[in-house]
């Protein structure tokens, strides 16, 4: 279960620092909900402070006031122990996978989590096939397309079986086909998932939907109502 | 193609050697190059690490074209110290350039990184009694071996980028977003090991 109450995140006001008078500017918030569905999803116009919210819930981004608890433990007090609990998946693949072949990659995952090493080769190559990428596991990472990375990227997570996954855009960056082979696969994660997109019809099959305008959750519910919200909000021109 | 941290599957007797050994045989390269002084010397090492990547079977064009740009810097500090000091000091600093990095090379195509973690993690042990970590240790040496292709991928991803907008003859066009792109990046992987967990 995720919890946050009143949380706030604030940043100075970039190129005022000099003038020794830097302003504060609100990216998100104040964002109080409990978040216990299985399938969240975040939607909102570029810049609305969907990434900062989701960075916020494995503590990549700490509340300036409030608080963020997932099952209990405090992001800014617990942040090792909630990262354990919360995997991350990034929009861009290249920003996440560091090693240069897969199964390197997932093996580092499975490092911190104090694997022997006789045994993260195994578990890493088990990992790589739950996502469909067995016959990839020794190509160099830049041999793989965009979406088997991405699928990389979900395995690495995955491979630390944590009990939430928060997506910042999953499938942006992908065609058609990898969008649909990566929302299949999120689709049936036993895991909570909470994902921030721009595809309406993955938010659609949310339990839940969050809209974000403005650093403000300015809708909270059902789908179908929130994607009407969210609809209205994006017919008015950007200013 | 990349030359360093880009390990391939093979099976030649370097995969199979002891990742310590091969490090150790690295660090020994290293001392005989600043160790030794004179051309035969430098030839000499250099021909062993030809050698090397000959037994490993790292294959010779990708090689080469990876090299180039270590050449390149090669030639250009092989070219200043030409004008001042001679000939000789001059071939012994570009042998010597492409000897370090060509053994660099061998290691990290024989060996997976996993592998190469492990090792660096047990010679970093030591640290642990001054509060460094050694697998932070370890991973950090990591990173810098993946970084170099990255950055070399980098610079020619913006040089094709200003050469598409005719501009590629100045070096200011393309070595500040270069520097920017670098520096993004390693943010960006910083963050990615955060979210990971790898660096609580």
């Amino acid at each position: 279960m995720i919890e946050l109450d009143g949380a706030v995140v604030t940043a100075y006001a970039p190129g005022e620092a000099r003038r020794g008078a830097a302003r504060v500017v609100t990216l998100l918030g104040p964002v109080t909900a409990t978040l216990t569905e299985r399938r969240v999803a975040v939607v909102g116009a570029n810049g609305s402070g969907k990434s900062t919210l989701a960075r916020l819930l494995n503590g990549l981004t700490l509340p300036s006031a409030g608080s963020v608890r997932v099952d209990g433990l405090d992001t800014a007090r617990d942040g090792a122990a909630v990262r354990r609990r919360v995997g991350f998946l990034f929009t861009d693949p290249d920003a996440q996978v560091v090693m240069p072949t897969p199964v390197e990659d997932v093996a580092l995952s499975l490092r911190r989590l104090g694997v022997p090493a006789r045994e993260r080769d195994a578990r890493a190559r088990e990992a790589l096939g739950r996502v469909g990428l067995a016959s990839r596991a020794d190509l160099p990472v830049r041999a793989l397309s965009g979406g088997q990375r991405q699928l990389l990227a979900l395995a690495a997570v995955l491979a630390t079986e944590p009990a939430v996954l928060v997506c910042d855009e999953p499938t942006t960056l992908l065609d058609l086909r990898w969008r649909r082979v990566v929302d299949g696969l999120l689709a049936d994660l036993p895991q909570q998932v909470v994902q921030v997109t721009h595809d309406l019809d993955a938010a659609a099959r949310a339990d839940r939907v969050l809209v974000v305008d403005g650093g403000r959750v300015v809708h909270d519910g059902a789908p179908g109502a929130a994607l009407d919200a969210y609809r209205a909000l994006m017919a008015v021109e950007p200013a | 193609m990349t030359l360093l941290g880009a390990h391939r599957t093979a099976r030649t007797p370097l995969d199979r050697a002891p990742v310590g050994a091969k490090l150790v045989g690295l660090a020994l390269l290293g001392v005989a190059v600043v160790a030794t002084r004179g051309v035969p010397a430098a030839l000499v090492l250099l021909g062993l690490a030809v050698g090397a990547a000959a037994v490993a079977a790292l294959p010779p064009r990708p090689t080469l074209r990876g090299l180039l740009p270590v050449l390149v810097t090669a030639l250009l500090a092989g070219a200043y110290q030409a004008w001042a000091r001679g000939w000789g000091p001059a071939v012994e600093v570009v042998a010597d350039l492409l000897t370090l990095v060509l053994g660099a090379a061998v290691v990290t195509a024989t060996t997976p990184a996993d592998r190469l973690l492990d090792a660096l993690a047990r010679a970093a042990r030591p640290l642990r009694r001054v509060g460094v970590p050694p697998d932070l240790v370890a991973l950090a040496v990591a990173l810098v071996l993946r970084s170099v292709p990255e950055i070399a991928r980098t610079v020619h991803e913006v040089r094709d980028a200003a050469r598409a907008r005719g501009a590629e003859r100045d070096p200011r066009v393309w070595l500040t977003p270069a520097v920017l792109r670098v520096v993004g990046r390693a943010r960006d992987l910083g963050e990615a090991l955060a979210a990971r967990g790898i660096v609580d």
